[in-house]
This record gives C-alpha cells, structure tokens and sequence, in this order.
C-alpha cells in the first residue's frame, strides 16, 4: 500500500468522523470540533495527492493546504465568538430544537 | 495590461482595503471613506463593463503571476453584469444603513460591509476553482457577522445555524475541489473544461460540490437557515442577504454545471435539481402564507424564488439549442429582476417596521393611508416577485415558460403557474393588512425620506428590467467560457 493511499485512506474515515458527528451531536463545541475533524480530513487527503510524485512534492496543494487552514482557523474562531455569547445570552450550550419556521 | 488601465484588480483591492482601513481609522471618518469607496466601486464596474462591452472578456493575472500559483481573475459578459448589479444594489443598501443605522453600529457595518463586497467580487471574477473557495468562505464570515449584527438572541441563534450550514457546504466544496485536482492537475476552471473526463473521482468530487454549493443556496430542503438569518437580520443586511449573497453560490453552481458539462453526463440530476426546485417554489410560497411577521413573509419569499432559478438546470437539457438559450437567459433575467426586486422588498418592508415599531403583519394597519409611498415600494417589487406584467420577473417567466415549451418539458410550466399564484397570494395577504383602517390617526413614526426612496428606487429598477431586458440579455450573450459551454 503506498503513502498516498493511506493518507487519502485516513483523511476519508476523519470526514466520515466528523460528518457523523457534525450531525448527531447538539453541543455547539462538539460540532465545532467535528467540523474542524472534517477540515482535517479534507487536508489530509489534499496532503496525500501532493505526495504523489514520488519525492517532489506538488507547491500548489501545499499552498492550498496552508490556505484552507487559515480559513478552518478563522471560521473556527468566529464560531468561538458567536457560541460564547450565545452562552453568555443563554446559559445554554446547544441551540433550541428547531421547530421548522 | 498594466494595473492602471484594467478595473479589475481595483474592484477586489479597493473593497479588502476599504475593509481593512475602516477598522482602523476613527469612527466618525469611517463613513466619508466608505462613500468614497463606493464611488470608486461605481466607476470601476461602469469602465469594467465598457471595457467588456466594447473589447471581449477580459484576462487579468494578480502581479503578473501566472496560474497556477498566481490569481487569475476573468471577466465575461455575465461576470461583468454580476458586478454591476451587486454594486448597484451594495451601494444602495450601504447608503441605506447610513441613514438607518446609529454612529456606534455604522463604525461596525463598514468594515463587514466591504469584507462581503470583495467576497462577491473575487467570486464573480475568479477564474479557478480555488479562488471560488475562498471567497466562498470569506462571504460566509462577512454575512454570519452581519447576521449577528443585530445582537438579539434571535440573529444570534440564525447566525450561528448560518455559519454551521455554511461551513459544512465550504468544506463538502472544498473536499470535491481537492479531489478534482488530484483527478486532472489543475484547479483553473478552463483547463478543468479542457480535460474533463468522468471517472470515479470526478462523479464523487461533483456529488460534494454540488451538495455543498446547493447547501450554501439554500435551494429546498437545505434551506431551513436561510428565513431566520435572512428575516432576522437588520433590514439593510437582508436586503444584501437575499439580492447578492445567495446568488453568489449559485453562480458557481451554474458556472461547474455548464462549463463541465454536468448536464449532459447526467442529465436525469437536472431533472431532480428542478424537482428540488419546484419544491422550493411551493413549500417556500406556502411557508411565505403561513408567516406572522413580515420579514418572514419576504425571506420564504427568497426560497420560493431561489425554486424558479433552479429550474434552469432541467430546462437548459433539450435538443433544441434556442431552447436552452432561453432557459439561460430566462435564469439569469430571474436572478437580476429578483436581486433588485427582494433589495427593494425587504428595505421597504424594513421601512413599514419602523413606521409601526412592531414586525408583524397584524400592526400594518393603516399603512396605506398613511404610509403609501412604502406600500407603493413593496408592491413593484411585489408585481416582480409575482411575474405581473411589465416587469423584469414577467420577461424571466415568460422565457422560462417558453423554454418548457419548446422543449416539451410541459411539467415545469405547471410548476411556474402554482408558483405565480402562490406569490401572488402571499403578496396580497400583506396588503390586504395594510388597507384595514385603524381608528388610531396617524401615530406612526416616519422614516427618513431618503430610506423610503432607496427602497422604490431598486422596486423601480425591478420593473424597469421589463423595457430593458434587452440590455442584461446581450451582455450575457457577449462571448465567455459559459456561453461557449452552452448546448
């Protein structure tokens, strides 16, 4: 099995992870992180086409690499911002069930 | 070409560097600088659109750095009418939230403001895949921080489902990107044409993009985010939600659809993206029915309409080419007539909020006694909405309906008339509140003159689309990679 494909292997199943638990769970931090575990997946398979050519390594994956992180990153803060003062507002850690309107 | 003689790159750094200063500079410089951006912006979209109009689609290379490490921005005919409908109508919200908003929220708007206006910029030029992305992500964090503007429990909840939605669709874009590029080598969108072949990669690579980017359009049923954020926002973010912020992510869906190809490889999805569409016309005009308040009547609205440019993907599979030609032009003369229609609905019904000092229906009472000038706004941009005659919805519809005609998908036209006359009832259920009498006088507030001519002023444009479609219709018909993708 080459690096490639157990790169492109494992960012597949910490998608998966963090799909699945970007759906099940209600906890916004818990979201949150499976969100960032779906970003990680993304990189990491991203990162497993860059090896591809057999000791060079592709500069422009990289570069979206670096550039996809900045964004996890600010998203992530944002996200951070907005669930303190939802916690701060409400004292409550998930949003209320919605009730389709 | 030189940086001095070509538009574009100004349309994109002047908004990142508006954005940039007016968090910096003091508040109360903070609005003369953004009134002199937004002149700059005017002039650039109006010399981009000469320069297009006269000389072909325009190449620009950021720095001179060519792909694939540099930024390639392109300006074709549709390009450059996305440029100036959403200066025209970001200028017209900025002016409104000028006069709308206190000194301490203005300070804040701007710089978000000019965050979103590049965002849409970069995204109506960007040439390659990659550049879509980002600004995908920036307009995300600029809209989430306007919807969150309003600092309520309610936006905030709104916002953070917004954020939650659209991450989810920026990452799904961003994994179907990646895996287009380790299937071809290249992320510009012209290469990716070029050598476009359906193998494994390339079918799961679209099933993310296109779930991604359906997610972020909030076409039915994904679209249970859009009415909180859209109707909760404060009105001049709305407005900008629901004109410019949606169709940024439409685009980029129409844009993957035709220059790949999509519709021919697999062309029983179109029929189910328009079924998701018809959808989104009933199920959001019902909903649009059933609303108490009447920001929520307009952002179901949005939905409903979001259905009718859907319907473009079924229609532009047919075998006759003038057929899909006018599902093309149909779309996209939707998309203009409802960016100015909805701006101007949603100012205007903000306007009646203020009058009545109260969001929902009940309180319209009286409005149009006393208040006609905003009924008169929200009601051209209704006759648009609805697809009356003479308006720039009507011409879109009518091509639409002509387009199921010629070729011979008879079930969407079903589909336009349910939805017609589901707009029309939601429409008239919000007049029907405003022509009750009410015994109180006059005892509303009065908005400032400006903000009540802003709103009838993109209602008017709206209508006007109706005399003018001719004009919207040769610029996208000018040559660019989408119009020379189409069947």
């Amino acid at each position: 099995m080459d690096t490639n494909l157990i790169f492109t292997l494992c960012g597949v199943g910490l998608c998966g992870l963090g799909f699945f638990g970007f759906i099940y769970h209600r906890h916004l931090l818990r979201r949150l992180i499976a969100f960032n575990l779906i970003g990680n997946g993304t990189f990491l398979i991203m990162v497993g086409f860059a090896q591809r050519g057999q000791g060079v390594t592709d500069h422009v994956i990289q570069a979206l690499v670096l550039t996809g992180i900045v964004v996890a990153v600010a998203a992530t803060a944002l996200a951070l911002v907005l669930i303190r003062r939802w916690f701060h507002l409400k004292g409550s850690t998930q949003l209320p069930e919605d009730e389709t309107s | 070409m030189s940086m001095i003689f070509s538009p574009i790159p100004w349309l994109l750094v002047i908004p990142l560097a508006g954005a940039v200063l007016t968090m910096l500079i003091p508040w109360h410089w903070r609005s003369p600088a953004s009134l002199l951006g937004i002149l700059t912006q005017l002039m650039a979209s109006l010399i981009l659109w000469y320069q297009v109009s006269h000389f072909g689609p325009q190449i620009y290379a950021m720095a001179d750095w060519q792909a694939p490490l540099g930024i390639a921005l392109r300006a074709d005919g549709l390009a450059t009418l996305f440029i100036l409908m959403s200066s025209v109508i970001a200028s017209a919200c900025a002016l409104y939230a000028h006069v709308y908003l206190s000194l301490a929220k203005r300070a804040n708007f701007w710089p978000l403001l000019w965050f979103l206006w590049a965002s849409l910029n970069g995204i109506w030029l960007a040439a390659d895949t990659f550049n879509l992305y980002v600004g995908l992500e920036l307009l995300t964090f600029a809209a989430v921080g306007l919807v969150a503007f309003s600092s309520d429990e309610r936006s905030l909840e709104a916002s953070i489902r917004y954020l939650y939605a659209a991450l989810l669709g920026s990452m799904a874009y961003l994994l179907g990107v990646a895996l287009l590029y380790g299937a071809q080598g290249t992320l510009a969108m012209d290469s990716l044409a070029d050598t476009w072949h359906w193998g494994p990669t390339n079918q799961v690579a679209v099933t993310l993009i296109l779930g991604g980017l359906l997610l972020k359009t909030a076409v039915f049923p994904l679209h249970t985010w859009l009415p909180p954020a859209h109707g909760g926002a404060l009105t001049p973010v709305s407005a900008l939600l629901s004109a410019l912020v949606i169709k940024a992510s439409f685009y980029i869906l129409l844009r993957f659809w035709v220059e790949f190809g999509i519709y021919e490889y697999l062309p029983s999805l179109s029929q189910l993206l328009g079924a998701l569409g018809a959808g989104a016309i009933i199920w959001g005009g019902w909903m649009a029915l059933k609303q108490t308040h009447l920001k929520m009547v307009v952002a179901y609205s949005t939905v409903a309409q979001i259905g009718y440019m859907s319907l473009i993907f079924p229609l532009l599979v047919s075998d006759s080419s003038e057929a899909s030609l006018m599902a093309y032009q149909g779309g996209m003369l939707m998309l203009l007539a409802h960016a100015f229609a909805k701006a101007g609905m949603f100012l205007a019904a903000g306007n009646l909020i203020f009058c009545t000092g109260k969001p929902d229906l009940q309180s319209l009472a009286g409005m149009s006694r006393y208040r006609p000038l905003n009924i008169f706004a929200f009601g051209l941009a209704g006759v648009s909405l609805m697809g009356l005659p003479p308006s720039g919805g009507f011409n879109a519809k009518w091509l639409l309906l002509q387009s199921s005609f010629m070729s011979g998908q008879w079930w969407w036209i079903v589909v336009l008339l349910i939805g017609s006359l589901l707009s029309a009832a939601y429409i008239f259920r919000v007049f029907a509140y405003t022509y009750k009498e009410t015994d109180r006088g006059d005892t509303f507030n009065r908005p400032h003159l400006s903000l009540e001519l802003i709103a009838l002023g993109l209602s008017v444009i709206s209508i006007l689309w109706a005399f003018l479609s001719v004009w919207p219709l040769n610029m996208i018909s000018l040559p660019g990679p989408l119009m020379e993708a189409l069947p």
